[in-house]
């Protein structure tokens, strides 16, 4: 944290001179290490067999805080009597298809109250089973109803506290010790500095960033952390909570009102074809009205979406133009569409501030992807690798690729910088802040505002004749924004669009002031409901800026975060049961009975009239259904999930897999990797074999790519910038001493680190800042890789890519590659120079017997075909 | 009398540390913030933390960035990339003016922006006939053109988020995502 976000890391420091304990756990020693309490390296990839031991010990040691996880967690619901653990099948769990990687779902339900269906069972009113990982809104999965069985006394063994006590029984130290290479004393230290810091009294948290993320389970990773928390009643409690620490900006403005394939704004689902063909469908998969919470309200959400995007066009006789959506056929995620370019089905491509020839995974594969455009336009402030792979790119040295061959067109669009427009950008806390514009931009510099909405206004004066159907979306749009006199769209009217305004009645024209307002009538439009109230009473609220030395800590009129302005999500868990605050300490949102209203520190993340002792009935469906003990009101039964009924595709409780290359065999279960992992089996792709496979011993190290404080992401912001050049001019590669004399690595002199889809250079670094460990009875070396550096001849200091050693596996979740735990070989000196790179990188793929099979089977455990299941399980 | 000794007693400067020592130069040197003739409230451009940030600029043109103390989240405080992005408004690295690279061309030519935006939206409109499809292979409905992908979208607003996804998906695109998925 004090390496890639340290402004934010001041308040580490604060909570430190206040006695709170820092812990930090990472394969790598950074400036957060060197400020820490203690710091815990481990082997990358690990990282479930520590979070789960974790677990383990709480509930062994009856550690977890009782009154939070009977009243606001799913403990003691029972589920369905089909359900098997890996435990019972050897690494998988029941429902599995070995055909596709999938799983059926329906044996993790909730067991039904009554004779109604499993709760969430396919057929049963509403269900998700259905739907890809990608298809889940901001609510999660829905569920048919939550009229669930609950055993208070958590001692039935079908309760969600006893399987999840029984899945991590063999997560134990000695488990930490031999897989993530932590010792016994390590291990004691942090569990017992984990829960001594929760409580009542006192909260623990969590920061993670892509370190947790980049796995092919990624998503589970922070599932881990999400149980764990919940044990131990640190969510919606202050200090507690599990903190992502984001790299861009905007990144999460970005994920809110999203450029990204799966989503409509406010984390509404993209429709699908074939299950979203109507409106009517598409709002019964996405939420029960039986099920409880604010999600039910989709409806209004959706209607006003479109209300803002068609407008008069948006009607209730058409459905409110559902059917100008484009609909998805599976998942068309950035390295989906990567795939396509190389099978030449895509003709152009916006790059737009991003730059994948050096930022994503499989570098190659991305710039041979581009070389097979029609044309691509990259918007940006420089000359960044991605504009100029054509000419200079590491494909050009190699011979691989001719300038005078490659057909593609370029256009470089210069972009204005965060100085030259107005706008906002949303960090990583959800809080919306407004940036003025200080100067107008230069030369042929526009803002991304600028261009959207004259490239969108030429494309329909070149269509305003048209008659065909396929263009009315494109006619009907809502696009008249008021321009300044350079012709810049005012951003202030596009926020009162995200906003929401009313369309008819007395207010007309007005701003919503809540999500609350929008209606599925059409009588509302809103861009991103979530966002509502950003423009409450035609006021910016994301501009205000009353100072933090006048306010309290909550900060409540500096900038506005989503939703409502509400500062900490889930905050109804920071009292008990009976609405009290747990301690005095930790007091931040309670019961007033005078008032019969919540109250606090921040707005309450709750109905705010709705007494902890209400018990509605729980088949009244909506927010109307939240009892006033159900925190967490955007899950479908109103509690914390420490099993997952929906929502995740590899599994309802996460089980540590071994990353797709691994140096070890799972020392727990038959089964290798994730099973459900998404593969990208090519001749541009290939894997090295895991464990003790033949072949393994030609790529036998770890490596780990990470960030510096200097740089940013691939470079486009940082290594054009002298100053910043200067602090960080070279891409090294750190090793410990101890690699360093078994390989003869000279320091300072270089390296040649490879893996089955590249080689490249890097000045050795020896340093114990990087750890060797033994795992399962082996030493470990782990190479530790900047990603910042690209190889061009634009930026102010080059450098080969890390990334471009990565091969792409992904989380199916949510189809993020794994990055941070991969297997390579180094030597000692620089790598060949144009065609000799690619002999040497073809020598070791040679000498490993590689092909497009290995590393990717998907299972690695017998199967028992008549039986639907693996056979036997690891003793 | 400009001694020192003489300007040490008459500043009441016993220890020789301040006004008396201070030189000419000194004196006359002045904040480069002084000279600004507009100053706004923004925020820092760089990773998720949402540092405030100070923009000084003078004759439309920045000449000092800072951190705003005001800021509750960062209090003054900017890291060496913050504290750099001066040098994002002015670096001589920084490119301009629209480029134009040609099919099997081995350099860039110069292009009008009014030309650029033009040609980018004939090529749009024709991937996006060329790829369109009106269903998919069961038949069920997708209105929606494969013919051309964006990527990108953390590093600027969300106001420009939100109208490259309403223009992209109202022309039928699906291929549309960000660094959120890396």
């Amino acid at each position: 944290m004090a390496e890639c976000h340290p402004v934010g890391f001041q308040w580490v420091t604060e909570a430190k001179q206040r006695g709170a304990r820092v812990i930090h756990v990472d394969p790598r020693f950074t400036r957060t290490s060197a400020v820490a309490d203690r710091h815990i390296p481990l082997r990358a990839g690990s990282d479930i067999v520590l979070l789960g031991a974790l677990i383990n010990y709480v509930l062994t040691h009856g550690l977890w805080f009782k009154e939070y996880v009977r009243a606001y967690t799913n403990a003691a619901t029972i589920i369905s009597e089909d359900y098997q653990d890996p435990e019972d099948l050897n690494g998988l769990f029941s429902g599995y298809n070995p055909e596709d990687g999938s799983y059926d779902k329906s044996s993790w339900s909730y067991q039904a109250a009554g004779n109604k269906k499993k709760v969430g069972e396919p057929g049963a009113e509403s269900e998700g089973d259905a739907a890809e990982p990608h298809e889940f809104g901001a609510g999660g999965p829905p569920l048919s109803h939550s009229n669930v069985i609950r055993d208070e006394s958590l001692q039935d063994p079908r309760c969600v506290f006893q399987l999840l006590k029984r899945h991590y029984e063999r997560y134990t130290p000695e488990m930490v010790e031999r897989t993530c290479g932590i010792s016994a004393d390590d291990f004691a230290y942090l569990a017992e500095s984990v829960t001594q810091n929760s409580g009542r009294e006192r909260t623990t948290a969590f920061t993670y960033a892509v370190g947790w993320t980049q796995h092919a389970q990624g998503a589970q990773f922070i599932r881990t952390a999400a149980i764990l928390q919940l044990l131990l009643g640190n969510m919606g409690r202050p200090g507690g909570g599990i903190i992502a620490l984001r790299g861009h900006a905007t990144i999460q403005g970005s994920t809110d009102i999203p450029t990204l394939f799966n989503l409509l704004p406010g984390y509404l689902p993209m429709p699908e074809a074939g299950q979203h063909d109507t409106l009517d469908e598409y709002l019964d998969t996405i939420r029960s009205k039986k099920q409880k919470g604010f999600w039910t309200n989709a409806d209004a959400y959706t209607v006003s979406l479109l209300k803002a995007w068609w407008g008069d066009a948006a009607k209730k006789d058409n459905n409110f133009a559902y059917d100008y959506l484009p609909k998805l056929t599976g998942a068309h995620g950035t390295y989906q569409t990567v795939e396509r370019m190389l099978r030449d089905e895509l003709d152009g491509y916006f790059l737009i501030g991003q730059n994948p020839a050096v930022g994503s995974a499989n570098g190659k594969m991305q710039r041979m992807g581009m070389s097979r455009l029609k044309w691509l336009v990259v918007r940006d402030f420089s000359l960044i690798e991605s504009a100029t792979w054509w000419k200079d790119g590491p494909e050009i040295e190699s011979g691989e690729l001719r300038s005078e061959d490659i057909e593609t067109e370029v256009f470089f669009m210069p972009a204005a910088n965060h100085t030259e427009k107005a706008g906002s950008f949303t960090q990583t806390q959800r809080l919306v802040q407004w940036r003025h514009q200080a100067v107008t931009p230069p030369d042929d510099a526009q803002s991304e505002l600028h261009f959207f909405h004259e490239l969108g206004k030429r494309i329909r004066e070149r269509l305003a004749d048209s008659q065909d159907w396929r263009d009315r979306p494109l006619l009907d749009l809502t696009w008249d924004y008021p321009t300044d006199e350079h012709g810049e769209p005012e951003a202030e009217a596009v926020l009162a669009e995200i906003n929401g305004f009313h369309v008819t009645g007395p207010d007309k024209g007005e701003p919503l002031s809540t999500f609350n307002d929008m209606r599925s009538d059409g009588s509302t439009a809103g861009g991103c409901w979530i966002y509502t109230g950003i423009y409450a009473e035609r006021v910016n609220q994301a501009a205000r800026r009353k100072p933090g030395q006048e306010q309290d800590e909550t900060a409540a009129e500096w900038a506005w975060a989503w939703p409502a302005n509400r500062r900490l999500l889930y905050n109804r868990a920071s009292a008990d049961p009976q609405g009290r605050p747990w301690s005095e300490r930790k007091k931040y949102v309670w019961w007033d009975a005078e008032q019969q209203r919540w109250t606090g520190k921040d707005v309450p993340d709750f109905p705010v009239d709705r007494a902890p002792d209400a018990r509605p009935d729980p088949d009244a469906g909506g927010p109307e259904a939240l009892a006033g003990d159900d925190p967490f009101i955007m899950q479908a039964d109103g509690k914390g999930w420490l099993f997952a009924p929906h929502g995740m595709v590899d599994g309802p409780m996460p089980t540590h897999y071994e990353p797709p290359e691994s140096p070890i065999d799972n020392p727990l279960y038959g089964q290798q990797s994730n099973p459900s992992r998404i593969r990208f089996p090519r001749e541009d792709n290939l894997l090295a074999p895991s464990a003790l496979q033949p072949g393994s011993e030609i790529y036998p190290h770890v490596f780990t790519t990470y960030r510096l404080t200097e740089h940013h992401t691939a470079g486009g912001m940082s290594r054009f910038l002298p100053y910043l050049a200067e602090l960080q001019p070279e891409m090294f590669c750190e090793v410990s001493p101890e690699f360093a004399e078994e390989i003869g690595l000279e320091a300072y002199g270089w390296a040649t680190i490879i893996s089955p889809r590249s080689a490249i250079e890097a000045r050795v670094f020896v340093t114990e800042r990087m750890t060797s460990l033994t795992i399962a009875g082996r030493r470990v070396h782990q190479v530790g890789l900047p990603y910042h550096w690209g190889v061009g001849s634009e930026a102010v200091v080059e450098g080969d890519a890390a990334n471009d050693l990565l091969g792409l596996s992904l989380d199916p979740n949510v189809h993020i590659q794994g990055s941070k735990a991969a297997q390579c070989a180094v030597r000692p000196g620089r790598r060949p120079r144009g065609p000799d790179l690619l002999r040497l990188v073809e020598d070791l793929r040679h000498q490993a017997g590689l092909t497009v099979e290995t590393g990717n089977a998907r299972l690695t455990v017998p199967w028992n075909a008549s039986e639907g299941q693996p056979k036997g399980k690891k003793s | 009398m400009e001694w020192p000794v003489f300007r040490q007693l008459r500043s009441r400067d016993s220890s020789g540390r301040g006004a008396a020592v201070t030189s000419k130069k000194t004196r006359e040197t002045t904040p480069r913030t002084d000279a600004a003739d507009t100053v706004v409230q923004s925020i820092c451009p760089y990773c998720a933390v949402g540092c405030g940030q100070k923009i000084y600029a003078k004759d439309n043109r920045v000449i000092h960035i800072e951190g705003d103390p005001d800021s509750p989240i960062s209090r003054g405080r900017l890291c060496p990339k913050g504290a750099a992005s001066e040098q994002l408004v002015n670096s001589v690295g920084r490119q301009t003016k629209v480029l134009y690279r040609a099919p099997r061309a081995r350099d860039w030519e110069a292009l009008s922006l009014d030309r650029a935006i033009d040609m980018i939206a004939d090529r749009l409109l024709e991937a996006r006939k060329k790829h369109w499809e009106d269903t998919d292979q069961h038949g069920k409905p997708v209105r929606r053109t494969m013919g051309f992908a964006s990527l990108g979208g953390a590093t600027i607003d969300n106001e420009e988020n939100y109208l490259i996804k309403k223009l992209f998906s109202a022309a039928g695109a699906v291929q549309i995502e960000n660094q959120a998925r890396i």
